[in-house]
């Protein structure tokens, strides 16, 4: 860890190896040379906050780009909007007032392909040449990171307005609202996470809209699996909403955010 | 006779199970009666699956440091066998459970619904399709190279995802499968009989290695195309 932060910081060899040398004999330092590791762990600081403060700047750079590419070409976004209006409308004509466990299901499932429509796309949409230009100006990290960003903000935004209207035309059947929504909204941010990783994937592939599916389905199980259990749980008046599911959804939007920005710069080289 | 001695104690370890698995004696328990047996097959080609799955893992993970092509073809191979043992472990958990769980009124066809609708079941499922997914991605592209860099990411983060799907969401779940909230019934060394263990410890390394042989082997039939494509 400490090696790969250095790497990123691009830290001078020479101080490296100093500093690792203080830090393996650290036991033996006298107190005269206390003064030396304070000096190198300021420095260890204000490198790594220029570091983050400079990725922080690139990645809104990036992310701001996202959004005017987004304001630019809003068949996309009103595309999605008519995807979310037109599915619930039809099952509002076929079921009409389902009861608590199908309106559970329709709702995740909805979700699921929502975010399909809504992710897939970002990593499509940029041609070869424009991605050999992001290549040349800025570092994959910063890059996936603003992607994932965005991707998590569009998908909350689209599920809450999914919610909104679910439960106008399938009537609004959750006892427990507020918890609902929050469930919803880490489902949508485990959801936009896992499919932008699977996108970027998908898009070195031939055929990517066929792979993406093919990559994402056994994939995502698991989140919705656990995301059903905590949502029926917001169903019933009597039970409380397990903690540890949360937590442990949240851990696995963690482990996925670490592999993309660790696995990201190996698909990135082209 | 190069390095052969760990192919030979694998084949001596898989006859023994076979031998001793089927002759010793086990503890006569209720329900489970003498297809205790089975745990030296079930439970094992699962260990051999998970075995193969890190492997192919760690070689995804050396292609990334070393971009050697080599190491891809490792990884897929390693995958491709892991796979087997996956649906060998399902096999051999078909038989065991039309004897433990079906209703022995009913014939086991009837009474499949119920059974498939296990949680350990799913989770086990879930992580074959990963795996499946991970090939189908691997002979979508062309590009030799591409090829190797995509499938290995996919790899490691295929096998992140496998552990939330067969180890954590079933332990959640009520299941009729042994081994929930109170630990795996077959490792604890409190639970399973010392006369099983004889044969239980020898069994797991013993189709693992054999599972590494035929691995190997496929890995040379492939090296050896892989060479004769390029000298084209």
């Amino acid at each position: 860890m400490f090696l790969l932060i250095c790497k990123q910081v691009k830290w001078p060899e020479k101080e490296l190896k100093a500093a690792s040398r203080l830090y393996f004999s650290s036991i033996k330092i006298s107190e005269q040379d206390n003064h030396i590791l304070y000096a190198l762990f300021q420095l260890i600081y204000f490198r790594s906050k220029i570091y983050f403060i400079s990725a922080a700047k690139h990645i809104f750079t990036l992310f701001k780009k996202d959004l005017l590419l987004e304001a630019r070409q809003q068949y996309s976004f009103f595309g999605i909007l008519l995807y979310i209006g037109s599915t619930i409308f039809v099952l509002y004509m076929a079921i009409n007032q389902p009861e608590t466990k199908v309106w559970n299901g329709l709702f995740w499932v909805l979700q699921l392909f929502i975010c399909i429509n809504a992710v897939a796309k970002s990593f499509l949409q940029e041609s070869k040449g424009r991605m050999l230009y992001f290549y040349s100006v800025a570092s994959p990290v910063n890059f996936v990171l603003a992607k994932l960003i965005f991707n998590s903000l569009l998908m909350l935004l689209m599920s809450l307005l999914s919610l909104l209207i679910f439960s106008a035309l399938l009537g609004n059947v959750i006892p427990k609202l507020l918890p609902f929504i929050g469930i919803t909204l880490l489902g949508s941010l485990s959801l936009s996470l896992v499919f932008t990783f699977l996108a970027a994937i998908a898009a070195k592939a031939q055929q990517s809209p066929v792979i993406m599916a093919i990559l994402g389905f056994p994939v995502i199980i698991v989140q919705l699996m656990l995301l059903m259990r905590l949502s029926n749980t917001a169903f019933a008046p009597l039970l409380t909403i397990p903690i540890s599911t949360v937590l442990l959804l949240a851990a696995m939007d963690l482990l996925v955010v670490l592999l993309a920005i660790i696995l990201f710069p190996f698909l990135w080289k082209d | 006779m190069y390095k052969s001695w760990w192919k030979i104690t694998g084949v001596v370890l898989v006859i023994y199970t076979c031998t001793a698995g089927f002759l010793l004696d086990v503890p006569q328990l209720p329900a489970l009666g003498e297809t205790i047996r089975n745990l030296y097959f079930h439970v094992c080609m699962w260990f051999a699956m998970m075995i193969l799955f890190s492997i192919s893992m760690v070689n995804a993970i050396r292609y990334l440091r070393t971009f050697d092509l080599k190491y891809d073809i490792y990884a897929r191979q390693f995958a491709v066998v892991g796979i087997i043992f996956g649906i060998l472990g399902y096999a051999t958990g078909a038989i065991w459970m039309s004897f433990t769980w079906a209703d022995p009124n009913n014939p086991t066809f009837d009474s499949f619904s119920t059974v498939a609708r296990d949680p350990k079941l799913i989770g086990a499922a879930i992580a074959l399709l990963v795996y499946f997914a991970y090939l189908v991605l691997r002979d979508s592209v062309n590009d030799m190279d591409k090829r190797a860099r995509i499938s290995s990411v996919y790899n490691i983060f295929a096998y992140a995802m496998l552990f939330p799907s067969i180890w954590i969401i079933p332990r959640l779940l009520p299941s009729l499968h042994p081994g929930g909230e109170n630990g795996n019934p077959a490792l604890d060394t409190k639970d399973i009989d010392g006369s099983m263990r004889m044969v239980f410890y020898p069994a797991i390394i013993g189709w693992t290695l054999i599972g590494v042989w035929i691995t190997t082997l496929k890995i040379r039939i492939n090296l050896l195309k892989e060479k004769k494509l390029s000298s084209l």
